[in-house]
């Protein structure tokens, strides 16, 4: 009995040593959905990533290299030290292979690093800073959906065309804010425009009458919101009761998701123009997935974000398919890299050197209520910006893996 | 002297002013909180939620029944009034002899069920109220456009937080509510009924913190996290006040609300941030807060 064991150990290392064919580690590729779940950002990110990740784990068939793909998820708080803290925890204890999410730019910065130093894998759909992609970039990394330099060419440019040339900025206090207001001052100044000035609010205010008086006393044509979800929403709110328009300024949401339109209401929102890249309404297979999400999540559309969480989570599984093993993370991230992007989301694209996922922008404008055809059926579309012209170009970024 | 502050004049009267509109808010729910306290001795954690739920009551009362801010500003307090009284009834009276802190842990935990509830049902971002049309529109002070509606709340608050401090200090009842609390087995002997006045004091408190969510739906979003951004700092206020003074609450309440305001202009990234150092500074000079007695 005995010897039966040892040989049947001495198989199984012998086994294990050889390369084997497929080589996934713990026999199960286990996805980990770092997300804000109860504070300003849930409604972006939260339970629909969750659901998002769980419909892309189902729609590739629930198993990848023939082992079973496993999902977990959990709360950050929008706090970097909480983020790091779980993350920590799955990769060394829970044996986690992927994180998708963060809920935040602080966050994700500082999981970026965990990333690179235990040689995961990390997708990143939620957060904006155009330097994940760039002078912080590192070869674990896939930065999905947007960032804050595509926000920039995006609705920037396009407010500044229409003669939005002085800018004052309200800018959240932290990472996002700060890369936000960077980029957008970029594309005004070459446009030919000015900034007047800004003035950073703390993440998650209630109040922004004070910060509006501000900006009407800068005289500005254009107040820039380089801040998302909840503040952005008190914003406008603050802005619409003050008599801002009134006063003939003018608003640029820089980024705002669909779950604050939404939230705000047509009344309030109507006519704001802003950059996405998507939108549950483009096409047919949008809005096929987009009626599946919603059946799921209490009926609401998805944001762009909850998209990247599905679209970069089976872009991921198919690479693992690919190579037939899920470590080390930044091989798979290679892998990720060589395969082109096709999902019913984004469309075809592809993954740049720097780990950022190029594909089409879109600057939509909010419909007046009478244009509204029913619920959730907010956005016209004014322009389509091709990929390589939202993104900034690779060599611009400084990110240390473009050798150049 | 402004233009030293880098500041032109009619922005600071401007900022001044908006500094106590959110005083307002904070003068509020702070006085509820102290009443209370002052009363029952019970740390009200689940005072934001009951601020929220009254924002709520309106936004439903509105969506369901139809009824609009006037009425709403009437009814809600007293849904949610009654809604405290039954909490009193069911949790809190068995707590009156117990230390501080198991009123503290029962009604934090309470407000973390009823907000985690609501964020279940209505997400975070929340939902839109509309200014009442009476109060829509904006007035041109020279220096700064003020909405109507803001305004209404300044007077609104003011109005409140006098009548309270008045029926407390001033009338029959206030004194022996007040009895009540030094010696309720004596105001009892004198044929009161003290538990019921206890109730009825607390489901007032829920009250006020009720007029202070209707209040606030127009001006924020009616969200399930509106209470958790704001309890923190006006137990903060309680505290620099005074625990239970209601003059203390109210004065507080607007003079950090202006104290705030102006950091916003001067140093913004420290307007989340002031008020508790305010708050470290009193309770270092005076551990009981401005108007506490020790």
């Amino acid at each position: 009995m005995k010897r039966r064991i040892t040989l049947g150990v001495a198989l199984a290392v012998s086994l294990g040593a050889m390369p084997a064919a497929a080589e996934i580690s713990g026999d199960v590729v286990k996805i980990g959905v770092l997300t804000d779940m109860s504070s300003l950002y849930s409604d972006i990110n939260g339970a629909g990533a969750v659901v998002a990740a769980q419909m892309a784990i189902e729609d590739f068939g629930g198993t990848v290299a023939g082992k079973p793909i496993e999902l977990v998820s959990a709360d950050t708080q929008n706090k970097p030290d909480v983020g790091l803290s779980v993350a920590g925890r799955w990769v060394d204890v829970e044996g986690v292979d992927v994180i998708s999410g963060a809920s935040s730019s602080a966050v994700t910065l500082a999981v970026q690093n965990l990333a690179a130093d235990k040689n995961i894998v990390y997708l990143v759909s939620d957060a904006a800073s155009s330097d994940i992609t760039g002078k912080l970039c590192n070869a674990n990394t896939v930065h999905w959906v947007y960032d804050t330099a595509a926000l920039a060419n995006g609705t920037g440019s396009a407010v500044v065309k229409a003669g939005g040339d002085t800018w004052y900025f309200l800018t959240a206090d932290y990472a996002f804010g700060y890369a936000l207001e960077r980029d957008v001052t970029e594309v005004v100044k070459e446009a030919g425009g000015e900034v007047l000035g800004s003035v950073r609010h703390p993440l998650n205010t209630s109040d922004f009458s004070s910060f509006i008086l501000q900006a009407q006393a800068s005289g500005a044509k254009i107040v820039g919101l380089a801040n998302a979800g909840g503040d952005t929403v008190n914003s406008i709110k603050a802005a619409s009761e003050f008599g801002l328009v009134q006063a003939g300024q003018k608003m640029a949401g820089l980024l705002v998701f669909i779950s604050d339109v939404h939230s705000m209401g047509l009344d309030v929102a109507q006519g704001l123009q802003l950059t996405e890249a998507f939108y549950w309404d483009q096409n047919d297979e949008t809005r096929e997935w987009s009626k599946r999400f919603a059946e799921r999540h209490q009926g609401k559309m998805p944001t762009s974000v909850q998209a990247g969480h599905y679209a970069s989570i089976m872009h991921y599984l198919k690479a693992v398919e690919a190579l037939g093993s899920d470590q080390p993370g930044d091989a798979v991230v290679a892998k990720m890299k060589e395969l082109e992007t096709d999902d019913p989301l984004f469309g075809k694209g592809l993954i740049r050197q720097d780990g950022r996922k190029m594909h089409d922008m879109y600057l939509f404008e909010v419909k007046a209520p009478s244009e509204s055809e029913g619920p959730w059926d907010y956005y016209k579309l004014i322009r389509t910006i091709p990929g390589d012209e939202a993104f900034r170009p690779m060599e611009e970024g400084e990110c240390p893996l473009v050798k150049g | 002297m402004f233009d030293l502050l880098g500041i032109s004049a009619p922005a600071f009267f401007g900022q001044l002013l908006i500094g106590v509109i959110n005083g307002s808010f904070y003068a509020l729910l702070s006085l509820g909180l102290a009443v209370i306290f002052g009363m029952l001795h019970i740390i009200n954690f689940v005072h934001g939620a009951q601020y929220m739920l009254g924002a709520f009551t309106a936004l439903l009362l509105l969506n369901y029944l139809g009824i609009g801010y006037w009425w709403s500003l009437l009814l809600a307090p007293l849904i949610v009034g009654a809604f405290g009284i039954v909490l009193e009834r069911v949790f809190l009276r068995h707590l009156y002899k117990l230390d501080h802190v198991y009123g503290l842990l029962l009604t934090f935990g309470i407000a973390l069920v009823i907000e985690g509830t609501f964020r279940e049902f209505f997400g975070s971002s929340g939902q839109p109220y509309g200014i009442p049309p009476e109060l829509a529109g904006v007035q041109n002070l020279g220096f700064m456009f003020l909405p109507n509606y803001r305004a209404w709340v300044i007077v609104a608050s003011l109005v409140v937080c006098f009548g309270t401090w008045f029926m407390i200090e001033r009338t029959r009842l206030g004194s022996y509510l007040r009895a009540a609390t030094e010696n309720p087995a004596l105001v009892q002997a004198f044929g009161i009924n003290v538990p019921l006045m206890v109730s009825l004091t607390y489901g007032f408190g829920v009250a006020l913190a009720a007029f202070g969510g209707v209040l606030a739906a127009p001006i924020y979003q009616v969200s399930p996290l509106m209470g958790i951004n704001i309890i923190i700092v006006v137990f903060a206020v309680v505290v620099i006040g005074g625990m239970g003074s209601i003059l203390g609450a109210v004065v507080t309440g607007f003079v950090l609300g202006v104290v705030e305001g102006l950091t916003k202009v001067f140093y913004p990234e420290a307007s989340s941030t002031v008020i508790f150092v305010v708050m470290v500074l009193v309770l270092l000079t005076r551990p009981t807060g401005l108007f506490g007695r020790a």
